[in-house]
């Protein structure tokens, strides 16, 4: 045995939390992006517990999906942030202001 | 208290501890530079969890192509002084709604019939994972595969260079 399955579901709690509290309170647009990766991360954990709690390969399939999804939306979220700051000199959220809201 | 226990309880308190450390820092760069260590401990956890070959997909894709990643951008964009400043209200509502969501999500996790069931440990192998990926996902893969080639193809049209009229001559 090596923990109880609640306990590593509370890692990937904590593990989400983290990076949904640096996803709201950071004003850099890297770590907002940075806050994502770190809740998908957490989710795979969670999957790959569960994929060994009940002896089932689909959990681990699904972790390969969140692996390609993150990939893919790193790659574009980095050319938007390097784009956006081309256009405006800035990679604070706070500057983008130009609509006024 | 097995040894396999133990290793989970230290690697946990890496993964937690780093993961910490990266989302205070002021610096992203920092921030980075921890969460390589963040995404190893976190890949040696899913070994410890019975998936080798996402272990290493974890190692390799995570701590090593998109952080790297990130380090390039962060060496491109340019970096910016006096932001940032840690102000409080930035940070009381997000650590405040973090507080109460674990509370809420630990007592609901222990509260589930079978949170209380150990986990033995077992492996699948690499060869067995692929013979059931794309015996019973082989459509999936197939989405992300495309799913991929958008991402190159839009980071490709967002990363081109600006072609003004008039400064092709100046080139």
């Amino acid at each position: 045995m090596i923990v109880p399955y609640g306990n590593v579901l509370l890692l990937a709690i904590i593990l989400f939390l983290l990076g949904a509290v640096c996803s709201i309170s950071r004003r850099n647009l890297l770590m907002i992006l940075i806050g994502v990766e770190i809740m998908l991360n957490a989710a795979g954990l969670a999957f790959v517990a569960a994929s060994l709690k009940w002896r089932l390969l689909d959990g681990q399939a699904f972790v390969l999906f969140i692996l390609a999804v993150a990939a893919s939306e790193v790659a574009i979220g980095l050319a938007l942030i390097v784009y956006s700051q081309r256009r405006t000199g800035s990679v604070n959220a706070d500057h983008y202001d130009s609509m006024k809201g | 208290m097995t040894l396999y226990s133990v290793i989970f309880y230290v690697l946990a308190a890496i993964v937690v501890l780093s993961t910490l450390l990266a989302i205070i820092q002021r610096q992203v760069i920092h921030a980075v530079v921890y969460l390589i260590a963040s995404f190893f401990a976190t890949g040696l956890l899913f070994y410890l969890l019975g998936a080798p070959f996402l272990a290493a997909l974890e190692v390799i894709i995570y701590a090593g192509a998109i952080m790297v990643l990130f380090l390039f951008i962060v060496m491109t964009v340019k970096a910016e002084s006096g932001e940032d400043k840690g102000e409080i209200y930035q940070w009381l509502p997000a650590v405040v709604l973090g507080v109460i969501s674990f509370f809420v999500g630990g007592v609901l996790i222990f509260e589930i019939p079978g949170s209380k069931t150990g986990l033995s440990t077992g492996m699948a192998t690499a060869s067995a994972f692929g013979q059931f990926l794309f015996k019973n996902y082989w459509f999936p893969v197939e989405i992300a595969s495309f799913l991929l080639l958008i991402g190159l193809v839009g980071a490709l049209y967002l990363g081109r260079r600006e072609l003004r009229k008039g400064s092709e001559d100046r080139r």
